[in-house]
C-alpha cells in the first residue's frame, strides 16, 4: 500500500510517499497561489519520481499552512504533530524539535517516546522565520547559499539594532555604505534570526537532543549561529530536514492505513 | 525606456513665507529634524514662520539634514550663516552639523503640536518613518508620558511604503482610495509587514479591488495603533503629527476605534503635520536663543551667535522626557 504525506507550506509544498512503512519518494514544488492545485502538483511530482501512478496513492495526509483547503486529504495533522512524528522516526529519542520554514517556526518539546509535551509557534512576525534571511540576502544581492556559507567566514559580530525585516533590510543596506564585509553582515543577520529563534524555543525549555528541521536547517549559517544562541548546544541537522513535516504526515496516514 | 515608477514616494513640500522680510529680523532661529525617513528644517524669524522644507533622508544625516535647510532657506537667499540658534531633533538629530543643541523628538513633537493644534491638545499621536508613539502633554506642551512602538513596520510610515509598492499606488492616494468601496472589509489578518505583502496580494488574487484591499490594511494599520494609544489613554483634545497623519485611510479608522475625533489644521493653514517635530525644534531654538541673549545682556556681554555650546542653555519644557529612537 502506497500513502502519501503533503505539508502546504507558505512557499514550498513537500510531499513524501511510504510503502509498506518506507520512503519510497519525496519531491518539492513551489507553493502557487490555489493551495489544492498545488497539492496535487505535489503528488504529482511525487508519483513520477517514484514511477508510480498518481491513482496509486491510496491515502493522503496534509500538514503545513494549507492543510485545512486540501478535501483530497483524509486526514489533517496540525504541523506539530507531523513535525514530532517526523523527528522521532529521524532521530529517535530526540527531546527539542526546532522546524523553521518561510513564514513561521516551531519549537515542540518531545517526550523520550516521541509524544508532543509542548510547543510554541511564531507566525506573527517574519524576523524569525526564513523569510527574513531571504530578504537579507536580496538586499545583499547575494544567493541564499552564498549568504549562508559567507556567514561562516565572519570574523567579527556586529549586532543588529533592528528587529523588524523591514527596517533591519535599512540597516543592512547602511552596514553595505560603511564597507562592512558581506560575511560579517551575514553572521549579523543569522545571528539577530537565531536570537529570535532561540527566545521561542526557550519558552518550552531545551533538552538534548536538540534537532532542527525545515528549509533554514539547510542554511549553515543560522545552524551555527543558532547553537551559538542556545548557549553552544548542539543542534542536530535533520537528514531531508525541509521534508520534516510532510514524512510526519505520510507515517501518521501509514500508522492509520496498516 | 519608462522610468520606473516609485509608489511609495510622498512629495516633498517647500514653503516660504511670502510677506515676512528675514533680513529686518533680530533673529532667525531653525529646527531640524531628521527622521528615519523623512527630514524637516523650519525657519522662524522673531518667532514667526519663515520658511519650512520636507524631504527624503538619505544615507547620511548631515546631507539630509542640510539639505532640507537648504530646501527652505535658499529661495529666500538665506544662509547658514544667517541662523541665530539651532536645535537638532529626530532620530539623526546628533548628526545635525549646524545645530546649537540637541532635544529629543518626543518633547519637540510636544512643542510643535502644542503650538498647531493649540494648548488644548493633551494626547498625540506621532505617526513616522519607522516609529509610532503617543505622547500626553500638559497645556504649556510639556511632555509628560509617552510610549512607543519603534519595533515593527506595522503601524508605521514605512509599512505603509511597502504596501504602495506591492499595490501600485502612489502613497498619497491610499487614504481617499480606501473608502471607495462598497462595504468595509475585514482588516488583513497580518499584522507583519512581510506576510501582509503576500497577504494582499492573495487577495488581490482572490478578486479583492486594490480598493478593497487597501481598506484591509489601512484598517490592520488602524487597529494596531489604537492598541497602543489606547494603553495611554486618550485624554481630550488629540492632535496626530507625522507623516501618516496626512492619510486619512489610516487617520480616520483611529478615530472611529478610538471614539475620538482629531484636531485638525484650518484648510487654509500653511502648516503641515510632518513637519511638528522641526517646528517645535524651532520653537524651542527660538527660546533658547532668547533666553541666552537676557542673559548675556544682564551679564553685561553679548548674545551668542552661532556655535554658542550645544547645551549650554535652560533646560526646556519636555527634557527628561526619555531619549527615543
Amino acid at each position: 500500500m502506497i500513502v502519501a504525506g503533503i505539508d502546504v507550506g507558505a512557499k514550498n509544498v513537500h510531499a513524501v510517499l511510504i510503502q509498506d512503512g518506507v520512503v519510497l519518494a519525496k519531491a518539492a514544488v513551489v507553493s502557487g497561489f490555489d493551495q489544492e492545485e498545488s497539492a496535487e502538483r505535489g503528488l504529482q511530482e511525487a508519483a513520477r519520481v517514484a514511477g508510480i501512478d498518481r491513482s496509486a496513492i491510496q491515502a493522503i495526509a496534509a500538514t503545513g499552512a494549507g492543510r485545512k483547503a486540501l478535501a483530497i486529504a483524509g486526514q489533517q495533522p496540525t504541523e506539530v504533530l507531523a513535525d514530532g512524528r517526523g523527528a522521532a522516526k529521524l532521530r529517535p529519542g530526540a527531546r527539542t524539535v526546532i522546524d523553521v520554514g518561510a513564514d513561521e517556526a516551531r519549537a515542540i518539546r518531545l517526550s523520550p517516546e516521541g509524544k508532543v509535551l509542548d510547543f510554541a509557534i511564531n507566525e506573527k512576525c517574519a524576523a524569525g522565520a526564513g523569510a527574513f534571511v531571504e530578504a537579507m540576502s536580496r538586499a545583499l544581492d547575494m544567493s541564499l547559499g552564498d549568504f549562508a556559507t559567507s556567514s561562516l567566514g565572519s570574523t567579527q559580530s556586529i549586532p543588529m539594532n533592528a528587529q523588524c525585516t523591514v527596517f533591519a533590510e535599512s540597516e543592512v543596506v547602511s552596514l553595505i555604505h560603511a564597507n562592512t564585509p558581506a560575511a560579517d553582515i551575514a553572521r549579523a543577520v543569522h545571528d539577530a534570526m537565531a536570537s529570535r529563534v532561540s527566545a521561542m524555543v526557550r519558552r518550552i525549555g531545551v533538552d538534548d537532543p536538540v534537532v532542527l528541521g525545515g528549509g533554514a536547517a539547510l542554511n549553515v549559517g543560522f545552524v551555527k549561529s543558532l547553537s551559538e544562541a542556545l548557549g553552544g548546544v548542539n543542534v542536530e541537522v535533520l537528514p531531508d530536514a525541509e521534508y520534516l513535516g510532510a514524512l510526519g504526515a505520510a507515517l501518521i496516514a501509514w500508522e492509520s492505513a496498516s | 525606456m519608462t522610468e520606473t515608477q516609485h509608489f511609495w514616494r510622498w512629495s516633498e513640500k517647500t514653503y516660504q513665507a511670502p510677506d515676512l522680510d528675514w533680513r529686518a529680523a533680530s533673529s532667525i532661529t531653525v529646527g531640524v529634524d531628521v527622521g528615519s525617513v523623512s527630514s524637516q528644517a523650519v525657519i522662524l524669524a522673531d518667532g514667526k514662520l519663515l520658511a519650512f522644507n520636507s524631504t527624503r533622508t538619505g544615507s547620511s544625516s548631515p546631507d539630509s539634514a542640510l539639505r532640507a535647510f537648504r530646501g527652505a532657506a535658499e529661495p529666500i537667499g538665506l544662509t547658514l550663516d544667517d541662523i541665530s540658534y539651532a536645535v537638532g531633533t529626530g532620530y539623526g538629530r546628533v548628526n545635525v552639523p549646524f545645530a546649537d543643541r540637541t532635544i529629543t523628538e518626543i518633547a519637540c513633537h510636544a512643542r510643535g503640536a502644542n503650538h498647531m493644534g493649540g494648548p488644548s491638545i493633551r494626547t498625540i499621536l506621532d505617526m513616522g518613518g519607522q516609529d509610532c508613539k503617543v505622547i500626553r502633554i500638559d497645556e504649556r506642551g510639556k511632555v509628560l508620558n509617552f510610549i512607543m512602538n519603534d519595533k515593527c513596520a506595522a503601524g508605521t510610515g514605512r509599512g505603509m511604503e511597502v504596501i504602495a509598492d506591492v499595490l501600485s499606488v502612489p502613497i498619497e492616494d491610499i487614504g481617499r482610495r480606501s473608502f471607495e468601496i462598497d462595504e468595509e472589509p475585514a482588516a488583513v489578518s497580518n499584522v507583519c509587514t512581510v506576510f501582509a505583502k503576500s497577504e494582499a496580494t492573495s487577495l488581490l488574487r482572490a478578486g479583492w479591488s486594490v480598493n478593497k484591499v487597501l481598506a484591509a490594511y489601512c484598517a490592520a494599520m488602524a487597529q494596531r495603533v489604537a492598541g497602543l494609544i489606547e494603553r495611554m489613554q486618550v485624554e481630550r483634545e488629540f492632535f496626530i503629527t507625522g507623516g501618516i497623519g496626512k492619510n486619512i485611510g489610516v487617520t480616520r479608522r483611529i478615530e472611529r476605534l478610538i471614539g475620538v475625533e482629531a484636531i485638525k489644521l484650518p484648510a487654509d493653514s500653511v502648516l503641515d503635520p510632518q513637519i511638528a517635530g522641526a517646528l517645535g525644534a524651532s520653537l524651542f531654538a527660538h527660546s533658547l536663543y532668547r533666553k541666552a541673549q537676557k542673559e548675556a545682556a544682564a551679564a553685561g556681554g553679548t548674545a551668542p551667535g552661532n556655535g554658542g555650546t550645544p547645551g549650554g542653555a535652560a533646560e526646556p519644557a519636555g527634557e527628561g522626557a526619555g531619549v527615543a529612537g
